[in-house]
């Protein structure tokens, strides 16, 4: 308890920007908050009743000195402004070549799933100096995934993916929090996020470990198990299990596009509009064909809301993309 | 209470039974009798949401669960939330000092609608009930913000009544709001122009558009919550077809026009007692009275700076970052203008002044910490920790419970007739500030830490942090308490006010204390700008100075 810090860590590369940012405005607020009391204090003494002072001609209004002090804290404000701003898009901005983690959120427990198939609850392995990204969504109600070490922090939204991307900079353990109360035991939703060299990474990743699934049955995990494979390839069961493959097939009989190299790539619907296939895109296709239906095709496609669970949904999306990324794929074996 | 002052006061009444007395408060409908049932009322309120505090800051003196767990901790501080900002500072200047002073700062006889008034007492009265039915019958987990879908499908408890309690409260509000404008529009004494209007009257002028226009929207997403948890109707669960980040901007499009409901009053009380204990006139009065003006109506447009990290578009990110450093430019804009208004004043230490001065300090923290708070990248790391708990507890607790006590100080001899005990006030004012700081300071480094809120369990590396703002806690509540008991007791042993105590100028000063119940013996007629201190009022009152007297 004794020695505690006043001031968190950094391990991941927007934390010193971050970091500085915050000193920046300190320093900003220092000139306010330490100056103005003392000007207060320096007034209310030299002018207090009992205090000879020279009172006369008091002035009650001047335009000179209101526009200064509004227009100063405006223009310090908005130097504030674009640079927050500027370093919000790049938090925002996906880097080039992440490895991707699925993470799913329930009351009260994280689940992670690797793109190899590894698993892990309230944990999150990752390997140093990576550009690494989150795909996430939640079973029920809203979380946030927040690493206070890398400064960053995403609700974890049901019904919909959230992205979040950091690169850790520090082999080391770090807090995971659940930032967005989300019931009872909000706050026994923590757990660590553990930064390892590469190599351990890998070696952390083909150990075999139990895992608790989001449905919350307990299985063995790591890719030497029966536990299925990589998600790519539990995705292509699943493809093959709930019959998508009767119309997305390369063959005559096929019904519906070619999941082929449409990831990443722009899609026309039948509304006119043009979108880049991503992960939120699928996720609708499959949920919710109705919503958005690619040109030159009917509206024939069942509604999977309700059938599949948040993770099968992920592994067919991973599987959709390895049909798309071939340099991903290879890189996930 | 026992009316002594001479002239005939709103206190007086002529019931010979206890009926008829309780008639007479009950359906009251004169201002300032319905002002003391909001501020018996409110009060109530306050201790109890604070009692919620204490055992808040009682638990998280240490890192596990000790004094209580997970599910009475979370009801906690949703009660502490829902019965602090809804009972108790969204109606606390406006409907007890507002509801007294406006019509005696207007040089009328009452507000515009006097039966609507007290309707709006017995709406806010029930809507309270409602929200204490829902505590005792087990309480809700929800938190103040009832975010869903948590609250509209999962959560397992009192939230229908609860909701219900906030909708009911939120037409009290929206009542009052209505009564204020028509009251300020039509029924000015003659001469009283609008750049004649105290700046308390500008600031509730301010107060009741946000209440009028965006309670209603309160209104509708508790409502929608309602009907998705009655009836199934999916709006915003995700899994009927609902969208839950629709629920985020419905209830920010209310509550962050709902810090300036709490704030702005706060500050209006602030320009009345800075003019009258330094002797002068506001400096730069049109740009406070216009200020209040800006803030309301741009405070519309920054509820989006909620949703930083919620999966809202960057691009609304930099539009909302925007506009909310545009809202912080008009309160640094008053700020200045009171710190001007000292120079070349002949200041005072009296109990308001130091609240005003205390305000002045913890708004400025809370006011900057905002700024950090509007900087999207910045709030990635501190949205939802205990950074944002320190931000406004500063703005709501410093800023408008001081202010609430300032002017409760400073209207005491016009509302009772009675003066308080000076030494016990100046004591209390500074305990406040003090517990005040050593609770909220440390969890701006808490926060930074990356404490989350609404956490009772935490790692063991935040305890010193904790047991710091749980110390301070004991202290501000210990502040709190002092006020209560000698206001109580100056009600009785209190020395008799004269009209005009502070020597104060504004046309509440120049009728009894207590006023009479039309408030005026004849409609007075305004001449002159509010705070008329002559020009050599500073040095007059600095000559009058004796070395002994109060300072
Ligand atoms: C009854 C035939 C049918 C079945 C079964 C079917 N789909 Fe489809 N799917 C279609 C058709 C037709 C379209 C194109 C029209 C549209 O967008 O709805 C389509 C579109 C899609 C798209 C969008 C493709 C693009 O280029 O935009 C995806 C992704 C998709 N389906 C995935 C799946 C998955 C995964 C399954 C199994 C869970 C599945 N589908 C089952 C017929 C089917
Ligand atoms: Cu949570
Ligand atoms: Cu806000």
């Amino acid at each position: 308890m004794w020695g505690f810090p006043l001031f968190p860590e950094q391990a991941s590369t927007v934390a010193g920007q971050i970091d500085l940012l915050y000193f920046a405005l300190v320093g900003l607020s220092l000139i306010f908050a330490g100056i103005l009391p003392f000007v207060v204090l320096y007034l209310i003494v030299r002018y207090h009743r009992s205090m000879k002072a020279d009172r006369s001609n008091p002035i009650n209004s001047s335009l000179k000195l209101e526009l200064t002090w509004s227009i100063i804290p405006f223009i310090l404000s908005m130097g504030v402004f674009f640079w927050s701003t500027f370093l919000f898009f790049q938090i925002n901005a996906d880097p080039d070549d992440p490895l991707e983690i699925y993470v799913i959120g329930k009351q009260w427990m994280w689940h992670l799933q690797h793109p190899n198939g590894k698993r892990e609850n309230n944990e999150l392995h990752v390997p140093v100096g990576q550009p690494i990204k989150l795909i996430m969504t939640s079973q029920d109600v809203i979380h946030s995934f927040y690493i206070p070490a890398f400064r960053l922090k995403k609700d974890v939204v049901p019904g919909r993916y959230t992205t979040m991307w950091f690169e850790p900079t520090k082999t080391g353990e770090y807090h995971l929090f659940c930032a967005e109360y989300c019931g009872t035991e909000h706050s026994a939703m923590i757990g660590r996020v553990v930064v390892l060299p590469l190599p351990d990474y890998q070696r952390w990743l083909t150990t075999e470990e139990p895992a608790i699934l989001p449905d919350g049955s307990t299985i063995s995990t790591g890719v030497s198990s029966d536990s299925g494979g990589s998600m790519a390839e539990i995705g292509a069961q699943v493809f093959q299990q709930q019959g998508c493959v009767s119309c997305h097939r390369t063959d005559s009989a096929a019904r519906a596009p070619v999941l082929n190299n449409i990831f990443g790539k722009p899609t026309s619907l039948a509304s006119g509009e043009t979108l880049t296939v991503d992960e939120e895109y699928l996720r609708e296709s499959i949920l919710r064909p109705q919503a958005k239906i690619t040109v030159g095709y009917g509206p024939i496609m069942p509604t999977f809301e309700g059938q599949l669970t948040e993770d099968q949904v992920l592994q067919l999306i991973a599987y959709i993309k390895s049909l798309s990324d071939v340099d991903a794929n290879e890189e996930n074996q | 209470m026992s009316t002594t002052s001479p002239v005939a006061s709103f206190y007086n009444d002529h019931s010979r039974t206890m009926i008829d007395w309780l008639k007479s408060w009950f359906l009251t409908i004169d201002h300032k009798r319905i002002a003391i049932l909001y501020l018996i009322t409110i009060n109530i309120f306050f201790l109890l949401g604070g009692a919620a505090a204490t055992v808040l800051r009682a638990e998280l003196v240490t890192p596990q669960a000790d004094l209580v767990q997970s599910d009475t901790y979370n009801k906690l501080f949703t009660l502490h939330g829902v019965i602090m900002i809804f009972f108790f500072l969204v109606p606390s200047i406006p409907a007890v000092l507002g509801n007294f002073l406006l019509p005696l700062m207007l040089g009328a006889k009452d507000l515009a609608f006097p039966r609507l008034n007290l309707l709006s007492w017995y709406v806010f009265f029930i809507g309270g009930l409602f929200a204490l039915a829902a505590t005792s019958l087990g309480g809700v987990d929800t938190g103040w913000t009832f975010y869903t879908p948590y609250s509209s499908t999962y959560a397992n408890s009192n939230v229908i009544l609860t909701a219900t309690g906030i909708f009911i409260m939120g037409f009290s509000s929206i009542l009052t709001g209505i009564n204020f404008i028509v009251t300020i529009h039509k029924m000015r004494a003659p001469g009283l122009t609008w750049f004649r209007l105290p700046l308390f009257v500008w600031a509730n002028y301010a107060t009741s558009i946000i209440q009028v226009l965006a309670t209603p929207v309160l209104g509708v997403s508790i409502a929608l919550v309602a009907v998705e948890r009655l009836l199934g109707v999916g709006i915003f669960d995700p899994a009927l077809g609902g969208d839950p980040l629709l629920f985020q901007h419905l209830f920010w499009f209310y509550s962050h026009p709902a810090v300036y409901i709490m704030i702005l009053p706060a500050m209006g009380v602030i320009s009345e007692l800075i003019s009258c204990y330094s002797r002068k006139r506001v400096f730069g009065y049109e740009f406070i009275a216009l200020s209040s003006i800006a803030i309301a109506v741009i405070g519309f447009f920054v509820w989006g700076h909620h949703m930083f990290v919620s999966s809202q578009s960057v691009y609304s990110g930099l539009v909302f970052s925007f506009l909310s450093y545009l809202v912080a430019i008009p309160s640094a804009i008053k700020v200045f203008n009171w710190t001007a208004t000292l120079y070349k004043g002949s200041i005072s230490y009296s109990t308001p002044m130091l609240y005003a001065m205390g305000f002045m300090g913890v708004f400025v923290i809370g006011g900057l910490t905002g700024l950090f708070l509007a900087a999207s990248a910045l709030d990635v790391h501190v949205h939802d920790t205990y950074f944002v708990v320190a931000h406004f507890h500063y703005i709501m607790v410093g800023g408008a419970i001081m202010a609430y006590l300032g002017g409760l100080h400073y209207w005491w001899p016009k509302i009772t007739g009675r003066l308080y005990s000076e030494i016990w006030g100046r004591l209390s004012a500074l305990i406040i500030f003090v517990g005040f700081n050593l609770t909220f300071f440390p969890q701006f480094f808490l926060g930074y830490l990356g404490m989350p809120r609404r956490y009772h369990v935490y790692p063991e590396e935040f305890q010193v942090l904790h047991v710091l703002s749980s110390a301070g806690s004991t202290i501000l509540g210990i502040g709190y308490m002092i006020p209560i008991i000698y206001l109580l007791v100056s009600l009785r042993y209190g020395e008799i006010a004269k009209s005009n105590p502070w020597r104060a100028k504004g046309l509440e000063w120049q009728t009894t204390s207590p006023p009479p119940t039309e408030n005026f013996e004849h409609t007075p007629i305004v001449t002159e700008e509010a705070y008329a201190y002559p020009p050599e009022e500073p040095e007059r009152d600095a000559a009058s100075y004796r070395p002994g007297s109060p300072l």
